[in-house]
């Protein structure tokens, strides 16, 4: 394996744990919100959460450049502010790839919240624990199965994202390329052979990853 | 301590189940909500502990609304025993009863041996000591209600919430858990219970509510509101209420009811 399509693994991974962190930190809330709670523009949290799951990739990119580009929404100010964008850097690719897999963790984890039986939560409240705490010690425990499944999936949607990275982050070699990219690149310009290993390395990949998912699944339960 | 409930609308998002409560409730005594089933007592004792909001009204303690409390203050005033269920983890009936000293337990902190200490004399209160290392899913329907008694006991609080603590119990222990009402109401706990049974509110209750279609239909002496006028209303039955002298020396009302014939139609619709 050439040195590019080793660096490409590395960055694969590395950008595929940072999104499935972000994903935990972000979408276990969110999904917490939209099974326990009625607020305000629940059904708008709901749809633009559910979006990229719907979305051509290039669309959810399309507007993460609009958003984040250096001319863009948020993109703008930042770039005035301190001379920096988060385009055409690892950090995008890492945005990219989270937007994408939110939707899959959301959906997973909030089933997950909704199946457990609100009146062990209300005892806890009824005994005087908080509502945080009460979702920290009880809701989430109980649905763990749940949360794990979601950022199962979150992972390997994030270590297969393509379109949304494409647009946001590009294709340089050794910032951005992921294995993804790096495999269309290497079909694109011929090398068959390092398409092929690259490919290998992401099929065997996945599979280590769903056995231990599995693995984990069957312990927890 | 003073609770009040004054003009109470309640019910569930979306949905009202009964509205214009008001009562208060004091130390030491004893008010037994009786109606059908339907009728919103569960609903109402929810909304009192704050698990629904009151969609109109107000729950004060001595004149304090609860609304803004926290949880943990909530549970050192408010002891709630739900209807005991069939329990799905195994913790032993020490733990559960611990469990009631969450409220005054830091919040990284584990139980102290003060907290033990007050956990094992309210086992001691209602006499099942000898179940302190029994798993709960193991111990009979009656030993988990009185366990669950335990539990709220522990909280020490001053107003006590129990949803049908009778039901599902055989005679024996229904009698021995009337029995601790009684006892924890003469040490100056307020107790407000639901039950299906008029005779239990004859035996425990200073004061009955009527809960009706989500509404007080009456509300005062046991022997002023259970009436064979009341009971023909609420539940569409026929029956006889009449004095009979206790094995202990006292006198209870007891609620005889007629078959056959007497029997209306069940629940007369919603006043319109």
């Amino acid at each position: 394996m050439s040195p590019d399509s080793i660096s490409a693994l590395r960055l694969s991974l590395q950008v595929a744990v940072a999104a499935t962190a972000l994903n935990a930190l972000i979408g276990i809330p969110i999904a917490y919100f939209l099974a326990r709670r009625r607020f305000w523009g629940k059904s708008l949290v709901d749809l633009l959460v559910t979006l990229p799951l719907i979305l051509p990739p290039t669309v959810v990119g399309y507007y993460l450049i609009v958003l984040l580009g250096r001319r863009g929404l948020l993109g703008r100010p930042l770039y005035e502010l301190t001379g920096w964008t988060v385009a055409f850097t690892w950090y995008a690719a890492v945005i990219a790839a989270t937007v994408m897999a939110l939707p899959l963790l959301v959906r997973t984890v909030r089933a997950a919240i909704e199946s457990v039986d609100r009146d062990l939560e209300r005892a806890a409240y009824t005994l005087g624990r908080s509502e945080l705490r009460t979702a920290l010690e009880v809701t989430l425990p109980l649905a763990r199965n749940g949360i794990l499944a979601g950022m199962v999936l979150a992972f390997a949607r994030a270590l297969g994202e393509f379109g949304a990275t494409l647009m946001l982050a590009g294709n340089i070699p050794g910032k951005t390329t992921t294995v993804p990219l790096s495999i269309y690149t290497a079909v694109q310009t011929g090398e068959s052979s390092e398409a092929a290993a690259l490919v290998a390395a992401l099929t065997a990949l996945s599979c280590v990853v769903l056995i231990a998912a599995n693995r984990l699944g069957a312990r927890a339960a | 301590m003073r609770l009040e409930v004054a003009d109470l609308a309640f019910g569930y998002p979306g949905k009202e189940v009964g509205r214009d409560v008001t009562f208060d409730l004091t130390g030491g005594e004893v008010v037994c909500l009786l109606g059908p089933n339907g009728g919103g007592k569960t609903t109402l004792f929810k909304t009192i502990l704050r698990l629904l909001a009151p969609r109109h009204g107000r729950v004060a303690v001595d004149g304090q609304s609860i609304a803004g409390w926290a949880r943990d203050r909530l549970a050192r005033v408010f002891g709630y025993v739900p209807q005991a269920q069939l329990g799905i983890f195994p913790f032993t009936v020490t733990e559960i009863v611990l469990m009631g000293r969450t409220a005054h337990i830091g919040p990284f902190a584990t139980p102290s041996r003060a907290d033990r200490a007050i956990a094992e004399e309210m086992l001691a209160t209602l006499d099942i000591g000898h179940l302190a290392e029994r798993p709960y899913t193991e111990i009979s329907g009656g030993e988990r209600q009185l366990t669950l008694i335990a539990r709220a006991l522990a909280q020490q609080p001053a107003i006590l919430v129990m949803d049908e603590p009778t039901a599902s119990l055989d005679f024996g222990n229904q009698v021995r858990v009337l029995g601790q009402i009684e006892r924890l109401a003469d040490r100056g706990i307020a107790i407000m219970l639901s039950t299906h049974d008029p005779d239990h509110a004859f035996l425990c209750a200073h004061r009955v509510a009527l809960l009706h279609h989500g509404r007080l239909a009456r509300l005062g002496r046991p022997d002023e509101v259970i009436t064979a006028e009341s009971l023909r209303e609420v539940y569409g039955v026929q029956v006889a209420i009449t004095p009979v002298a206790r094995a202990d020396g006292r006198t209870a009302r007891v609620c005889v009811p007629a078959l056959g014939d007497g029997i209306l139609p069940a629940h007369p619709g919603p006043p319109s």
